[in-house]
């Protein structure tokens, strides 16, 4: 048995138009089951399938990457990766998990972007370097610009996953040396659904999908393009640590008593208060864990450029940003700090009734 | 982090060292897995011809190999009707195009049903396992634990906001899940579909020259001598002796690399000393061929004393079997002598694929070791994880440079840092996929996979499935394999051809 020729759907749904008859279909179908070694029944169930609805084809681009985002697809639990792959979708493309390589694995791409247009859906991973003529990542000779333009142009809708297919991510930190941006900045005119966070969080990927396949509609967005599911509620108001933080119980130091016992964990750097993201309520890894439950702030890795706007990542927030009930709380939290902790009492007043809580700290 | 921690000369807590410890063995344990599965199996196993199986005779076989649960004739009937519907439905997905029906794969369909089943189990395991590095790490993919000085994880029995006893408990059951699934799945498969494949012994033995830095500190980290996986050089296949590493022997060409050196591109440097600007001469995308006569690679060509060298589990295995590890010389001799092939097959694909097996399984043996010495500095009253003594950059001295290693699943990583006026003055990373992916260097040493390929058959030039089995079998990074396979998937064919 040679190597066979998989975009057969697409084979019979020109040929069926071009008026190839039944009969020829169904020799295609026989031809089919050969090629693919199936036993000699299977033509007829491949008719039958041909006939039905197909999946959704999904092609999933790879470019300035860590295969972060590839690796949170695999822990996918509802539905699992498993299920993805069977049932819900035909991931037609993914070059870490897809059997083909080289040329074939190119093959499987071209005949989504060909057959499928306007019917697939895209995600992308990674950023897209634009300088130079795009030579910062070429795959099979072709550069990333070239190949995102005519993937994403093509597909129903795009999904970009990851901090760096939303903005460009830690390749476009400053000084950004290969012009590196994300899909927006890459392809315009085309229906994009971000879904930043270092790397994204598989639920809001599969829940996004699921929308689709049972609403026919994506998610709503905001201006970000960020699923409001997902990103339209700010850490800091829904932290488990939120009473600490309105109490002024701060963590100050590393495996101290308020960092044994849950405490904000603001003073050493938290960005939860500037960063919109689901993080605290679906949690991680099937709800184990997440940064903030674990004892390290939140770094903002969902916010616009957090390499270059959320840096350094240890020093707190020059003040936490929002409109009265944030400052007050801070300016309560840093008194009653002041009480519980006698050693930093009259600093923590002075600041508070300054209501400049710890500049110099910031400035340092 | 440890570059950094080595040039500030600070100790982390012993805590620290073995939760540490434990996130990355437990990536080890699941990236292996993940590895043989979902990203190499697929060279051995003939996912299509699973079809023809017999679910009975696959049972039997299943039963014979392992008491693992799943092995009942209706369970793997149940994994054929799933493929079976999955196949009629037209739509192969990612299983399109590939290879299915080549002669090369030598299989037969109830060994191959086997395979399919448990790499959709492998599946589901691996995100539950990976758990212990959600708890240590905060999630996973992507740990957002780790500080310079220790670890950004409380301990404290008594409060439910840290490592507590619930969070132990987890772990150890996941630890026992982990260590099932290796020991009477991933293993027994191994050595079953291994068993077909046997003339893979003589292909794919790269350069011959074996690095391993060293993993999981005992004690502290600067005791080099004390890690569980032990550091150590092999030169020319020769397992008699191990030699010493001595970083300072570790060099960068960019002779065939897209960067250039102030002083001239035929002379290798340190790391520490280490320029990365950036020169593309390669064509104009779109384009079909590079030159590799000229320069044609992002990665530099790290050599170790002027020689290429190959990391990875194979490295660390051959390190720490040359070196008198017991528990890694009896799991690698009873590998062999199951296989019934001497210690010379190690140096091949097979013997790659064959190492990663053995130290999934020894590492996740390790699993409840490391937990049970946690659970030991918790009892004496131990909770520190961090050292915060130069947490604060004024602390630091004005200048200091220092290095990191680390073996990462896929190899020996090294980090070498600059630091000056509590800033980063140079900072390079050597990383597991530059040493074996390698281009040639100013003498046109060949690195790892360039030379694991020269000499392997291929049957169908159209179908080169022998050339997916070698690189797949050295891991490569995926981070960057794509683009390194497709640019270097030219010259490898050059080779084939020539
Ligand atoms: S600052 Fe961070 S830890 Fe504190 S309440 Fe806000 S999000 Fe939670």
């Amino acid at each position: 048995m040679g190597h066979r020729e998989n975009d057969h759907i697409d084979i019979v749904g020109r040929l069926l138009k071009r008026g190839v008859s039944r009969r020829d279909f169904m020799k295609f179908c026989t031809a089919m089951a050969a090629t693919l070694a199936l036993p000699a029944g299977f033509a007829t169930k491949i008719a039958e399938a041909l006939e039905k609805a197909r999946k959704p084809s999904l092609v999933w681009l790879e470019f300035q990457d860590c295969a972060g985002d590839t690796e949170s697809f695999l822990r996918a639990n509802k539905p699992t990766v498993a299920e993805i792959v069977l049932d819900v979708l035909s991931v037609d493309y993914h070059e870490t998990i897809m059997a083909p390589a080289g040329k074939q694995a190119e093959k499987s791409r071209d005949d989504v972007v060909k057959h499928q247009k306007g019917k697939y859906i895209a995600v992308v991973e990674g950023s897209i370097p634009t300088k130079d003529g795009g030579i910062y990542c070429c795959i099979g000779g072709r550069s990333a610009l070239d190949i995102v333009r005519e993937v994403c142009g093509n597909a129903l809708a795009t999904i970009a996953v990851g901090a760096c297919a939303w903005d460009g991510g830690w390749p476009a930190a400053d000084p950004n040396p290969t012009g590196a941006v994300g899909v927006k900045d890459a392809v315009r005119g085309i229906t994009l659904i971000n879904l930043p966070g270092c790397p994204m969080n598989v639920e809001n990927l599969t829940a996004t999908i699921v929308h689709y396949l049972t609403f026919g509609t994506f998610p709503a967005t905001d201006s970000h393009g960020r699923p409001l599911f997902a990103y339209g509620e700010r850490i800091h108001d829904h932290c488990e640590r939120r009473a600490h933080f309105d109490a002024g119980q701060f963590v100050r130091q590393w495996g101290d008593e308020g960092h044994r016992k849950g405490w904000c964990l603001y003073e050493m750097g938290c960005k939860g208060p500037e960063t919109y993201k689901n993080c605290p309520v679906i949690r991680w890894n099937e709800g184990t864990n997440w940064p903030v439950g674990s004892g390290h702030g939140c770094i903002g890795c969902a916010a616009p450029r957090f390499w270059d706007t959320m840096t350094p990542f240890y020093k707190r927030l020059p003040k936490v940003p929002g409109f009265g009930i944030e400052s007050t709380a801070d300016k309560i939290g840093a008194g009653l700090a002041a009480v519980t902790a006698a050693g930093i009492a009259v600093h923590g007043i002075a600041r508070a009734v300054k209501g400049k809580p710890k500049e110099k700290e910031t400035t340092e | 982090m440890r570059a950094v921690e080595n040039a500030l000369d600070i100790t982390i807590p012993d805590n620290a060292r073995i939760i540490r410890n434990l996130i990355t063995g437990i990536q080890y344990v699941q990236d292996h897995v993940i590895h043989f599965y979902h990203l190499h199996a697929l060279d051995w196993v003939d996912i299509v011809s699973a079809l023809k199986a017999d679910p009975k005779k696959t049972s039997s076989l299943a039963q014979a190999i392992s008491d693992w649960h799943n092995s009942s004739t209706d369970y793997f009937s149940e994994v054929q009707k799933k493929l079976k519907t999955f196949v009629e439905s037209g739509q192969l997905g990612p299983f399109a195009n590939a290879y299915w029906g080549h002669p090369a794969y030598k299989l037969p369909p109830e060994a191959n049903l086997m395979a399919v089943a448990h790499y959709l189990e492998a599946l589901d395991w691996q995100k539950d396992v990976i758990k212990i590095h959600a708890i240590l790490g905060s999630k996973n993919p992507h740990a957002q634990t780790y500080l310079v000085g220790g670890m950004a994880v409380p301990i404290d029995p008594n409060s439910e906001s840290a490592l507590n006893t619930i969070s132990i408990a987890h772990m150890l059951t996941l630890a026992k899940k982990a260590k099932e699934f290796v020991e009477k799945v991933y293993i027994p498969d191994l050595l079953a579909v291994a068993s077909f494949y046997k003339e893979w012994a003589q292909y794919g033995e790269g350069v011959g020259n074996y690095l391993a830095y060293g993993e999981f500190p005992n004690d502290n980290i600067s005791n080099t001598d004390n890690l569980w996986l032990p550091r150590g050089v092999i030169k020319n296949k020769d397992l008699s002796k191990v030699h010493p590493v001595d970083h300072e022997k570790i060099m960068e060409y960019v002779t065939h690399s897209w960067y250039e050196y102030k002083e001239g591109d035929s002379v290798p440097k340190h790391p520490w000393d280490g320029e990365t600007n950036y020169k593309y001469t390669g064509p104009k995308p779109p384009y079909e061929h590079l030159n590799t006569d000229g320069k044609y690679s992002w990665l530099k060509a790290p050599r170790y004393d002027d020689m290429p060298m190959e990391v990875g589990p194979l490295a660390r295995m051959l390190v720490a079997y040359a070196s008198g590890h017991k528990r890694i010389q009896e799991v690698i001799n009873l590998v062999l002598k199951k296989l019934n092939v001497g210690p010379e097959a190690l140096f091949s694909t097979l013997g790659r694929t064959a190492a990663r097996g053995v130290e999934t399984l020894v590492t996740a043996e390790m699993l409840t070791v490391w937990i049970e010495q946690l659970i030991e500095n918790i009892k004496r009253g131990d909770f520190r994880v961090h050292d915060g003594s130069k947490w604060d950059p004024s602390t630091w001295p004005k200048e200091a440079q220092g290095y990191g290693f680390h073996e990462a699943p896929r190899g020996a990583l090294g980090h070498w840092v600059r630091i000056k006026d509590r800033k980063i003055a140079n900072y390079q990373c050597v990383v597991p996929s530059t040493w074996n992916g390698s281009p040639r260097d100013a003498k046109g040493q060949r690195g790892p996979y360039e030379s694991a390929l020269v000499g392997t058959p291929v049957k169908d030039p159209n179908q080169p499935i022998e050339i997916l089995r070698t690189i797949h079998s050295f891991d490569p990074c995926m981070a960057c394999a794509v683009h390194v396979l497709d640019a270097e998937g030219k010259p490898v064919t050059k080779i084939r051809i020539v």
